[in-house]
């Protein structure tokens, strides 16, 4: 009789922890040696609606991201669907091997956890956190973010001003300035059109010619690309 | 243990000296003369943890320089997105780890016996006293490269049971210290003999940050002496940390 009860009260309490609101301390870190991160967003959300999946089509808001660093699309989105955000923490670009923190108070059903921030320079790749599900012990946890590509652009990698807006080829910018221009474009014939792991940075080692207009010294990475820190109070 | 039958003995000397005392009391004639008590100090030997250390090679075709490891409690020997120490500058642009091992917060620092080549592994011990807060770090470069350098910047030990054991896999690092040009005449290791430390920082910013991997002069780098078989992925090593002791 005593052993029922108790069973189950411990699977209420369990069942009520797993939707219970949580006080998050934030820190995400850039670990690349060379690429910048548009504005970084992160979302507490449920199990639905994330901010991408990979291996299916992005979204357009997802795309507005990864090829602009656009994220006013995403978070419209996840305004909509009851997300919890916590939107640019480093107030405009973070720099290579920097750190943002922030503060994210979830809802309760909120219990995952989405990240997303375009590299530059790049034609649509981003740093992508897809539905990482908060413990809810207190603690902290660290996880660690890779790149993928969004699939919506190929990767020619030639520096073009104006080209942020979806659907228009090319990198919108090189904020480090060592980025070069003349190149006559890469040419992939990569087919993916579904977010993926991004192959990398090609580049090249002519910054006035060649194929790309980003450096082979400076613009590849390996994974991962961020580390999340979270600290569930 | 020791320090316990200390304090069982200075308790013992103590107990004996009263009873002593207390005889001498009986006889009325005589001048109570006290025994000096005489404690034996209590010597609370410090601790040591012993640690053992294997430390395997992943890449292809980097050699990795003799690992170097450090205990400390607060401070680490490098730090992410810091500026290397002169000392890592060194290990990370010549594999020579000498200086680095005098970081003034050491609790201890050992160097592994000499570099690993790939798929290799070299066990190191390091000792230091059981702390509170007691932390390893470790540091070792990849011999065919400018400045690029794999380890741990803090693993805490401090909880660590003997035979217990922590097993993680290690990343590229650059150490900002040095542009990855990746010519003959700036690799230290066997693919060119080139230079080893050169105190000017010419890299794109000077700190420590994950390294973006080598181009080689296959992959669009017309003036490098590497070839693809000296490229690297994550992770490049492994270490396993046992208590041993």
């Amino acid at each position: 009789m005593k052993a029922s009860t108790f069973t189950i009260a411990t699977i209420l309490a369990a069942a009520s922890q797993s939707t219970m609101a949580a006080e998050l301390d934030l820190k995400i870190t850039n670990l690349t040696k060379g690429m910048h991160f548009t504005p970084v967003l992160i979302t507490a959300h449920n199990t639905e609606d994330k901010l991408f999946e990979v291996a299916t089509e992005a979204s357009s808001a997802l795309q507005a991201m990864a090829e602009g660093g656009d994220i006013a699309a995403l978070m419209a989105q996840a305004t909509a669907a009851g997300s919890d955000i916590a939107a640019n923490p480093a107030g405009g670009l973070l720099t290579p091997a920097t750190s943002a923190m922030t503060t994210l108070t979830t809802t309760d059903g909120n219990d995952y956890l989405s990240v997303t921030a375009m590299l530059l320079p790049t034609n649509d790749a981003f740093a992508g956190l897809d539905s990482w599900k908060i413990p809810t012990e207190a603690g902290t946890y660290t996880v660690y973010l890779n790149a993928y590509d969004a699939g919506t652009e190929q990767n020619n990698e030639l520096v073009v001003e104006g080209s942020g807006a979806p659907g228009v080829p090319g990198i919108p910018a090189a904020p480090g300035g060592d980025a070069g221009t003349g190149g006559a474009g890469i040419v992939s014939n990569d087919t993916n059109i579904n977010v993926h792991i991004h192959p990398g940075n090609l580049g090249d080692d002519d910054l006035t010619a060649g194929n790309s207009d980003v450096s082979n010294t400076v613009h590849r990475w390996l994974n991962p690309v961020a580390k999340l820190t979270v600290t569930v109070k | 243990m020791s320090s316990i039958n200390n304090l069982k003995k200075s308790a013992l000397v103590i107990m004996l000296a009263t009873a002593l005392a207390a005889c001498s009391d009986n006889d009325d004639n005589d001048p109570i003369i006290e025994e000096p008590v005489i404690e034996e100090p209590i010597v609370v030997e410090p601790v040591i943890s012993e640690f053992t250390i294997t430390f395997s090679n992943l890449t292809a075709g980097q050699p990795l320089s003799p690992l170097s490891v450090i205990a400390f409690e607060d401070e680490a020997p490098w730090t992410f997105g810091a500026p290397a120490s002169v000392g890592l500058e060194m290990l990370a642009e010549s594999g020579a780890n000498d200086e680095y091992l005098l970081f003034e917060d050491a609790l201890a620092a050992v160097s592994a016996e000499g570099g690993i080549g790939p798929g290799e592994t070299t066990t190191v011990t390091i000792s230091a006293e059981s702390l509170e807060t007691l932390n390893l770090s470790f540091a070792a470069m990849l011999g065919n490269t400018n400045d690029t350098f794999t380890g741990l910047s803090l693993v805490d030990v401090s909880t660590l049971e003997v035979g217990g054991s922590i097993t993680r896999t290690t990343v590229a690092y650059d150490a900002g210290t040095e542009a990855n040009t990746e010519t003959a005449e700036t690799v230290p290791g066997p693919a060119a003999s080139g230079e080893g430390f050169n105190p000017i920082r010419d890299d794109t910013a000077d700190i420590i940050a994950m390294h973006p991997g080598i181009v080689s002069n296959q992959d669009g780098l017309s003036t490098s002496v590497l070839g693809v078989e000296h490229k690297f992925d994550n992770p490049v090593s492994k270490i396993v940390i046992t208590r041993t002791q």
